[in-house]
């Protein structure tokens, strides 16, 4: 199991350094918030690593809150983003509109 | 689109709910927040379910739900070929794009398509658009209510030949999720449109 | 060989792939061209990536309690990455840098312009 455990973690720190790259490039605020939602996805599969190795479950409630985390954070960029130029993406916004 | 507002309520495809159906959306609400709230306790105990349907109750008393018309009823065995189908679609889809992303070479091709749904319901529309947003390789750009089309961006598209088997693909998995949840008025409407005829939008 | 061996090495395995889309994920994000076909690379270790680890994080742990909360991580991601993928998905198409010489038809800008119109048309009534 510690071999396993030593070969995730490898993959796992090369897929958050790829992602860190791609927050760091940008270009735009939406290119940040998919790869920020990715390293979330990697942080996640590491944090489950952890606990499958330790058997180990006390950390299994942070999951639970990542999952929801993840999605409130991508969703409030994305209307900001889509604020900033509401003109023309209002045509398309039924049923999100009061 | 939202330009014409007026004619939203008396739309043919969303009509308003009818009283019974309001109260039976609400019932499985309320049994699937208390499925949540016993799951996260991980036990279960009589002060973990009335703790929860409180939690419930006052959750959809602040946040009331959209209406959905739930028309049909769960049909298991097509809805196992669903879920089945589904992995496997999930499983090559991803294999696919990471063969993309590994591939030396030009960056991949993709395109954006138009793919109207046979049966125009919101629970439908939703539904294919959630599955079809899981799949790695297929991106929900954009859902017209009113016509039951949605926009999807492919990944690893090539010529018009794949869009075209795309677009069936996407009626396909509307026809298995019909075929698992769909009504027998719904299921008709499938099946006198097969797949290969159907979906170029007007 | 016992079953607890099977559990571990299914795990093993279910783990390692978890990883190893990770990976793919991150260098589809810092090779793919524009936003949207990134985004499709975000959706791998969310959905198929995160499901095997799920399990193979409950094949190791075994117990009802942990399995029951793994099965609501699972089922929050499935349920709210579509909905945030749409979100960001609309808020970039017609705004953000895409690469519209990659796309082999684009039938979501006829139906924009379409709308676009109606709107104009009904806009002085």
């Amino acid at each position: 199991m510690t071999a396993v455990a030593v070969i995730v973690t490898v993959l796992l720190a090369v897929a958050g350094g790829l992602t860190l790259a791609r927050i760091i490039r940008g270009p735009s605020i939406l290119d940040r918030a998919v790869a920020t939602d990715v390293l979330l996805a990697v942080i996640v599969a590491a944090i489950a690593t952890e606990a499958a190795y330790s058997r180990d479950a006390t950390a299994l409630p942070v999951l639970v809150v990542l999952a929801v985390l993840g999605f409130v954070g991508s969703v409030s960029v994305a209307r900001f983003a889509a604020r900033r130029d509401d003109t023309s993406t209002s045509t398309t916004s039924e049923g999100s509109q009061p | 689109m939202s330009s014409d507002p007026s004619t939203e309520p008396t739309d043919r495809a969303h009509p308003p709910l009818s009283r019974t159906a309001r109260r039976r959306n609400q019932a499985i609400a309320v049994t699937a927040l208390v499925a949540v709230w016993v799951l996260l306790w991980g036990t279960l105990s009589w002060a973990n379910i009335i703790g929860g349907l409180v939690v419930a109750v006052v959750l959809l008393a602040v946040f009331p739900l959209p209406p959905v018309t739930f028309a049909g009823r769960i049909h298991p065995l097509p809805m196992l070929r669903f879920w089945l189908h589904f992995l496997r679609d999930l499983v090559v889809a991803s294999a696919q794009v990471a063969w993309l992303a590994m591939r030396v070479g030009h960056p991949p091709r993709s395109a954006i398509i138009a793919a109207r749904l046979r049966v125009n319901t919101d629970l439908n529309l939703t539904l294919t658009a959630e599955a079809l947003s899981l799949l790695p390789g297929s991106l929900i750009l954009e859902a017209d209510r009113r016509t039951g089309t949605l926009y999807v961006h492919v990944l690893g598209v090539t010529d018009k030949a794949e869009v075209e088997r795309f677009r069936r693909g996407v009626l396909e998995l509307e026809a298995r999720i019909i075929e698992a949840i769909g009504s027998a008025e719904e299921l008709r409407r499938i099946r006198e449109n097969p797949a290969d005829r159907e979906g170029v939008p007007a | 060989m016992s079953l607890d061996v099977v559990f571990d090495v299914v795990a093993s395995i279910c783990l390692i792939a978890g990883a190893l889309l990770s990976v793919a994920a991150g260098v589809a994000l810092v090779r793919f061209p524009d936003l949207l076909t990134r985004m499709h690379a975000a959706a791998k270790p969310q959905v198929l990536g995160l499901l095997l680890v799920l399990v193979g994080c409950a094949l190791r742990l075994r117990t009802g309690v942990d399995i029951t909360t793994l099965v609501l991580v699972g089922a929050f991601s499935l349920a709210t990455a579509p909905v945030a993928a749409h979100m960001v998905g609309r808020a970039a198409y017609p705004h953000e840098d895409i690469r519209t010489d990659l796309l082999v038809t684009d039938e979501l800008a006829a139906h924009l312009d379409r709308a676009a119109d109606e709107r104009e048309h009904s806009a002085p009534a």
